[in-house]
């Protein structure tokens, strides 16, 4: 699946620090290092509000690695680990 | 004439207060059993609505959508698609939603939709929206969804009249052909196309505040911080064993001066003999010494039941992931461990939320070691007979330090196992995704925190009741007969059947320090871990004569050396001495091997530990 990776250039929400608050621009599952299959890892997020147009702010990080996060989504709060969210492309 | 039983199912994401609307519907008149050859919980309870019609409700397990990748998400959608084995396709499907965070529930209700059943919105929690400021147009959001729309007070009198008066009138509706399902798992597209029409719709007829929770963001400023985060948890687990020691002294005094006095009454009130023997002794102090304890299980059940409320738990999960991870545990094992402390079934049961397949056996397996509340009756026997009650430091009681010791020793045995597993069986490893919705913090509800009490108590009474009375029953019986010979100048028991089996067994259990009254006391232990208590105060009651039975850690304190004792405290933390827990896991893992795998490990274990505490005591000159 990796020759078919989007390559637009893009910021994942894994590798923003605490504070940052911006939009989804899509997802992208592949190239992460998930455990999870691409489509499944996509599927997760959107049933958690994760989808284009959310707005995104990283509220809490954990003591370890400054992983898992807590993303505020929205009106909801969800917690993940930065590997996977990985796959959420922001601006 | 009566009307038919109408069949009812709630769905909803986790969180949507699902479990709440139950409470507000049935009361007490609930029945908690398993879904036949799975071992997810099934919730079902009854309720007679305005105009006469009987209903039985089912709360299904929470999901966010009908994909089904979990055992408890597939028996949602199963049961909603009517393909469940054994189960009657719900009349009306009512999907319940959490007012204040309608995206992911409006979206997982589009997806309803398609199972072409009846259907229903619920605007749950709809004080706490309007009071953030949410308004919602039910009427035209009604007509948007193309579904019926009530709102609803899940936790206030009458705030589900609203919900009844709709029931009755789509019940009286039913169509008698049922629209076909075109149901089929949904793509990653459709599932972004699916979620952008919910949105759509919100758009259209909510409209939200514009500041989230300002309290939920003020807690979690402390609770998720990254260090005062985890002191405020090492502060409540702290706080939590200091009440089940502290609080329930008093009540557990009264139950068993109680216990005494009723026995007292039966030995004046029947002539000597065996049935006074029997009573006294077999039933009334046998099954009084375990009943004792209830008021530290329902303490540990309170707070377990009010961080789960308070939307508490959620948040130690997050704050343990990457610890948890270091010893090859998910984050989402936290809340199932934590179960475990009240009892390791429904901790193994709670496994279900964890859907890959090795960190669930990891939890599984460890989950036993988390000190459950039937260990409490035989550490605080001990504790109270061996460890003086003074002060340490000015504050802390030192009793209550051994308990919280041995609890972190249960909770460092089980990272450690853990540990092991994933160093030998799945080295390749690679986590789980950790997601979890944090919800917002609520106000706990008394009502639905003494629902929850209530059944777990009643479950704690029943086996009292039941499985420790037959026990209670069969040492009895065991250090009874045979009877001593006529002018036999030994204590009863030490003619019976226990001591002949105490006896056998006892010198594999000399090297740790175990005599054979111990040994006696274990076996029926093996059918609950209070039991062995229970069993003690039988076997050393026969034996001393009812004056021991009054006190048994005091007798305790003159036969056995501090050494036997801490050996004994060692044994507990690890022993597999529960029959239950075994069948749960066999059940849960679908396999003799790992039931077999988690007897022995355990086993091992206690073994070494109390060989190493009683060495240990008996070389500091506790022998």
């Amino acid at each position: 699946m990796t020759e078919n990776c989007d390559t637009r250039p893009h910021q994942p929400l894994g590798l923003a620090k605490r504070g940052y608050a911006g939009t989804i621009q899509h997802l992208s599952a592949c190239g992460t290092n998930s455990s999870l299959p691409d489509a499944e890892l996509e599927s997760r997020l959107i049933e958690l509000g994760f989808v284009e147009g959310a707005r995104v702010e990283i509220l809490h990080e954990g003591i370890v690695g400054r992983d898992p996060i807590a993303v505020r989504v929205d009106n909801i709060t969800v917690a993940v680990r930065r590997r996977e969210a990985m796959a959420i492309i922001v601006a | 004439m009566e009307s038919p039983l109408m069949h009812l199912a709630l769905v909803g994401t986790p969180n949507s207060g699902k479990t709440s609307l139950f409470n507000a519907l049935t009361g007490s008149r609930q029945k908690v059993a398993n879904y036949p050859g799975v071992t997810v919980e099934r919730k079902e309870g009854s309720f007679v609505t305005p105009h006469g019609r009987q209903v039985s409700v089912v709360d299904l397990p929470g999901t966010y959508s009908l994909r089904g990748r979990s055992p408890d998400e597939e028996i949602t959608r199963d049961f909603v698609l009517g393909r469940a084995k054994g189960e009657m396709p719900p009349d009306l499907i009512l999907c319940v939603a959490d007012s204040t965070n309608l995206r992911l529930t409006i979206r997982l209700l589009l997806e309803l939709k398609n199972t072409g059943r009846p259907l229903a919105l619920v605007l749950n929690m709809f004080d706490i929206a309007t009071r953030r400021g949410v308004t919602v147009d039910v009427p035209r959001l009604s007509e948007a969804l193309g579904v019926p729309v009530v709102t609803s007070i899940a936790v206030r009198k009458g705030g589900t009249a609203d919900l009844l008066r709709l029931t009755d009138e789509l019940l009286s509706a039913v169509p008698a052909v049922d629209r076909q399902s075109n149901w089929h798992p949904l793509t990653v597209p459709e599932l972004r196309a699916t979620q952008r029409e919910a949105d759509r719709i919100i758009a259209d007829t909510v409209s939200l505040p514009a500041r989230p929770d300002t309290w939920t963001a003020r807690i979690d400023a402390v609770v998720l911080h990254p260090v005062g985060g985890l002191v405020v948890l090492l502060l409540i687990l702290f706080v939590m064993f200091q009440a089940v020691f502290a609080w329930a002294q008093p009540l557990m005094e009264l139950l068993s001066s109680g216990f005494d006095a009723l026995g007292q009454l039966v030995h004046d009130g029947l002539p000597a003999g065996l049935l006074q023997s029997f009573l006294q002794n077999g039933v009334i102090s046998g099954v009084g010494s375990v009943i004792v304890f209830l008021p530290q299980i329902i303490i540990i059940f309170l707070f377990i039941l009010l961080l789960e409320d308070f939307g508490y738990m959620a948040r130690a999960a997050f704050l343990m992931d990457r610890i948890m991870g270091g010893a090859g545990l998910h984050g989402r094992a936290f809340i199932p461990l934590l179960s475990s402390f009240a009892c390791a079934i429904p901790g193994i049961m709670a496994t279900r939320v964890i859907d890959n397949r090795r960190d669930r056996l990891t939890t599984i397996l460890i989950a036993p070691l988390m000190t459950c509340s039937a260990r409490i009756p035989v550490y605080t026997l001990i504790i109270s007979a061996f460890i003086p009650a003074k002060e340490v430091w000015g504050v802390v009681n030192l009793q209550g330090l051994v308990m919280f010791g041995l609890y972190a020793a249960g909770i460092a045995s089980a990272l450690g196992v853990s540990f092991v597993i994933k160093f030998l069986m799945w080295r390749d490893y690679q986590p789980a995704p950790f997601m979890l919705e944090l919800p917002d913090y609520k106000m706990p509800r008394a009502r639905s925190i003494a629902i929850g009490i209530y059944t777990r108590a009643k479950m704690f009474l029943q086996r009292a009741g039941t499985t420790i009375f037959a026990m209670m029953v069969l040492i009895w019986f065991l250090a009874s007969f045979p009877q001593p010979p006529a002018g036999a100048t030994e204590p009863a028991i030490n003619y019976s059947l226990a001591a002949m089996v105490g006896k056998v067994i006892a010198p594999l259990l000399s090297p740790i320090g175990f005599n054979w009254q111990i040994a006696v006391a274990l076996i029926p232990g093996m059918a609950a871990r209070e039991v062995a208590v229970a069993a003690l105060g039988t076997v050393y009651a026969i034996e001393g004569g009812k004056e021991a039975a009054e006190q048994i850690g005091q007798v305790l304190a003159t036969k056995w050396s501090l050494a036997t004792a801490l050996s004994l405290l060692a044994w507990y933390i690890f022993a597999p001495q529960c029959a239950s827990t075994l069948a749960v896991i066999r059940r849960e893992t679908g396999s003799w091997v790992w039931m077999g795998v988690t007897f022995a490990y355990m086993l091992a274990l206690a073994y070494a530990a109390s060989l190493l505490t009683y060495n240990i005591a008996v070389a500091m000159g506790a022998g």
